[in-house]
């Protein structure tokens, strides 16, 4: 633990200096404090109904970098953490999935709109987290931002895509439209720290589901600052809820739960998939797994296959209604 | 049987009242005809019997796996017998499939999906689906008269909605098979293999044409296995595949218990599983498959609502309610066994009801009067019976129409309960029978409240003149299928599933496509 300082003190440095003023500008006066100034760190917390809790269970564990560099104590939810989260998540389905397709569309272009304006932040965290290179964890962010522009143009679409008018063979109006299911548990994708979260998460929400979403167990940190990004995006508090911990641990528990009515299981270790989608059918779960022999290496940048109006589809219910015509 | 005519609905509920009529018990004190009104006023007329010929039925005596285009004998050697559930006399002997034979029958079906079927171009694979359609339609008369004597149903259903809605799926789906790139734009939809599909008892012939049609649709090729109490038109549609010179193995049939049912599902060659029946079996098919890369729809359980306003149209209103609950005896997944009727008008809706149900004409399915046909097999009968007397002890009140039953076969009376609690097992338990408990509501909100206090979510029905509340109860009610002013409507481009513990996938309809096909996204 006595390690984690250090290590944060040698990223801060880096940003400090490339943000110090020219040398001929400086007031001498002023040198020795700027030299000295200790960086003031942040603490990752979940994101839970629209606050920042720490774990009820009190642990963290310790995020390192790609190269093994100690980034920073996240938090190490328990079970009960994962329960309080998916009552809070059912409590905020009525009112998300009740406002104006047009209106969830505008809240979640306005998250690509705030996630813009901490760019530097997000390529800063997932550089570290995912050990890319300054291009490659730009093209990353910059594609997580366009993500949820992607699929805020959905909101007030895929009704119109996936309804249908049918024309059936009696005097009835008969329609299919799509519905949220409800609550959604999200074991986002464990490589991809920011942009396969955001691929994962956005198509759940965007139809007016709510989400617990258990970050990379690994690379959490990038999963945190989005929670803080979603806090001040209008996304009403409760719709997405950012847990960080060890799979292992949570993942039985989000899939065994009754009052969770679908689970994204990408992120879910191969050798667990049998154990979760076991538990998941108790209460008939809709289980959205990743296509066939899809490994950690899946191309995120790849907007042909990892932006689908299925995987918005595959969080809605049709419903089909009935009326006589004429009689 | 005196207070039995005296059918009022007020006297002392006794278990020996729910039971089935046992021969010695009742006969020969009225006339089969002698229906009571609610109000103890009888029906002034008779019905002469009307009986369909089962003439049109040549019967093997034993029926054999059908398996590459072939009809073959169990490895077992072992066959078990399938029964008239009007009479309980054996129709015929039918193979009992071993676990070899559920790998050669999908083996077959791989070597079709690899040869012929995955070859054939969607044009072509849509004419054989028409070919299918067409004998269907030929062979109703058939097929209606097997439907009802394998499966107990009234005559005119298998007639006027098993058979021509089974001929339907076909034709519709049948035009699918070469458009699949207008079903889903911008991408390259691609079939799944071999499905395995296991159907219930309740629509034996219809539910096969809701499984194999897209299935077929979509390019895939299938397994399929028939309940093994109404195994018949499964074996029958068969004969329809030779005849229309389907390709061997495109579709094949195996019979046996539910353990064959499950061993089929669980086969490593198989890619899809698509399963109709009960929440409990469906439960057990996802745990015994779950891990794998097979893809999976379910179409389970329901404890549909029945929602009738104080402005309903009262005369439709009651019509629809009848049909809803007692339509096929009951042993619909989408049954509305709960009514729900607004406090100010349930004691007069309840009454004429009642007069109704008391016109309600049980007994032989062959007859073309009949309403109400025979329970399809003992085991439900036994469960109807307890589910019944489950109610009466938690101190429901019941009332049934003073109808005379047959003295064989598997009957059941056409049962309502009043005063029913909503924790009762009756109003939250699956009966699938001729069983419907009323409940009742002062406003919408209390009335979307009870309706989706249930885990299951396939139906509702809304019954109100009112068209913007209506539309306010569609899109609360968490259902799949939400009939207003009516109930019990099918249509093979309708599309039909369940919210939450009734399953997930849709069959019918452009999303019945989508259950058969890879679009790429995983599933």
């Amino acid at each position: 633990m006595a390690t984690v300082p250090e290590a944060r003190r040698s990223t801060r440095r880096v940003r400090e200096t490339s943000l110090d003023v020219p040398t001929s500008n400086r007031n001498p006066a002023n040198d020795e404090a700027q030299l000295t100034r200790i960086p003031v760190r942040k603490t990752y917390k979940l994101y839970v109904g629209g606050q920042f809790p720490r774990s009820e269970s009190g642990r963290s564990y310790i995020v390192r970098a790609a190269d093994g560099t100690p980034l920073a104590n996240a938090v190490r939810s328990s079970r009960k953490d994962v329960r309080d989260a998916v009552r809070t998540a059912r409590g905020a389905v009525a009112g998300w999935s009740g406002k104006t397709a047009m209106n969830r569309g505008q809240v979640l272009y306005r998250v690509a709109e705030l996630m813009e304006g901490r760019r530097a932040q997000f390529i800063e965290e997932v550089a570290s987290a995912e050990g890319l290179s300054p291009a490659d964890a730009t093209a990353q962010v910059d594609r997580a931002i366009d993500r949820w522009v992607w699929y805020a143009g959905w909101a007030d679409k895929i009704s119109q895509v996936l309804g249908t008018v049918n024309p059936v063979a009696a005097p009835y109006f008969n329609f299919s439209i799509p519905e949220p299911t409800g609550v959604v548990g999200v074991v986002a994708p464990e490589s991809s720290s920011l942009l396969g979260l955001v691929s994962r998460v956005a198509p759940v929400v965007v139809s007016g589901n709510a989400a617990v979403v258990l970050a990379s167990e690994s690379r959490p940190l990038p999963a945190v600052t989005l929670g803080e990004v979603l806090a001040t995006s209008d996304v009403p508090a409760g719709v997405i809820n950012i847990l960080t911990g060890l799979r292992k641990e949570l993942v039985p528990t989000l899939a065994a739960h009754m009052d969770v009515n679908a689970i994204d299981t990408w992120g879910v270790p191969r050798d667990m998939r049998a154990q979760i989608e076991t538990s998941a059918i108790d209460n008939v779960k809709r289980v959205a797994r990743p296509p066939r022999g899809v490994d950690d290496r899946y191309d995120w940048l790849d907007d042909r296959r990892a932006q689908r109006p299925e995987w918005i589809a595959a969080y809605l219910e049709i419903k089909t209604v009935w009326h006589p015509i004429g009689m | 049987m005196a207070a039995r005519k005296d059918s009022s609905g007020s006297r002392e509920p006794s278990a020996a009242l729910v039971r089935r009529t046992s021969p010695d018990v009742g006969r020969g004190t009225q006339s089969p005809n002698s229906w009571a009104l609610g109000d103890g006023q009888q029906v002034p007329w008779e019905y002469a019997p009307a009986p369909e010929s089962r003439d049109v039925v040549q019967l093997k005596s034993r029926y054999g796996l059908f398996i590459g285009g072939k009809e073959v004998a169990p490895r077992s050697g072992q066959w078990f017998t399938t029964v008239d559930p009007s009479t309980e006399e054996p129709l015929a002997e039918i193979a009992r499939a071993t676990v070899e034979d559920v790998d050669q029958a999908v083996s077959s079906a791989r070597r079709a999906f690899k040869r012929d079927w995955g070859s054939l171009r969607g044009s072509e694979r849509a004419k054989y689906l028409f070919r299918i359609a067409r004998i269907l339609q030929e062979r109703s008369r058939e097929f209606a008269v097997l439907e009802t004597l394998d499966g107990g149903k009234p005559i005119k259903e298998s007639r006027d909605v098993d058979v021509p809605l089974a001929a339907a799926h076909f034709w519709y789906y049948a035009g699918w098979a070469d458009k699949l790139e207008y079903a889903f734009p911008n991408r390259d939809p691609q079939p799944l293999g071999v499905a395995a599909q296991v159907i219930p008892w309740n629509f034996p012939l219809l539910m096969l044409a809701w499984k194999i049609a897209p299935a077929l649709a979509a390019g895939n090729t299938v397994v399929l296995k028939p309940a093994s109490s109404t195994p018949l038109s499964a074996l029958f549609f068969a004969d329809v595949c030779r005849q229309a010179d389907l390709p061997p193995g495109v579709v094949n049939i195996i019979t046996g218990p539910g353990e064959i049912g499950l061993a089929l599902v669980k086969h490593p060659d198989v890619d899809k599983v698509a399963f109709t029946g009960s929440t409990s079996v469906g439960k057990e098919i996802g745990r015994a498959i779950a891990g794998t890369d097979k893809a999976l729809t379910l179409e389970l359980g329901g404890k549909a609502a029945n929602i009738v306003f104080d402005d309903a149209p009262i005369d439709q209103a009651i019509e629809g309610v009848v049909n809803g609950i007692f339509f096929n005896q009951g042993e619909v997944c989408c049954a509305g066994s709960r009514l729900f009727v607004q406090e100010s008008i349930a004691d007069s809706f309840v009454e004429r009801l009642k007069d109704r149900l008391s016109t309600l004409r049980v007994g032989d399915p062959l007859d073309k009067n009949t309403d109400v046909g025979a329970i399809n097999n003992a085991a439900q009968l036994a469960k109807i019976e307890e589910l019944v007397e489950a109610g009466i002890a938690e101190g429901a009140d019941i009332y049934q129409p003073a109808c005379e039953l047959p003295a064989r076969g598997w009957f059941f009376r056409p049962t309502l309960f009043t005063n029913v609690a909503q924790s009762s097992r009756i109003a939250q338990e699956e009966i699938f029978g001729p069983v419907l408990s009323v409940l009742t509501f002062r406003t919408p909100a209390e009335a979307l409240e009870k309706a989706n206090n249930t885990a299951y979510g396939l139906s509702a029905g809304v019954w109100t003149e009112k068209g913007s509340r209506i539309l306010d109860m569609v899109s609360k009610l968490r259902a799949g299928v939400v009939w207003a002013n009516t109930f019990n409507r099918f249509d093979p481009t309708s599309p039909f599933g369940g919210y939450k513990e009734s399953g997930f996938g849709r069959e019918g309809g452009l999303h019945g496509l989508l259950a058969y096909l890879d679009l790429g996204g995983g599933h």
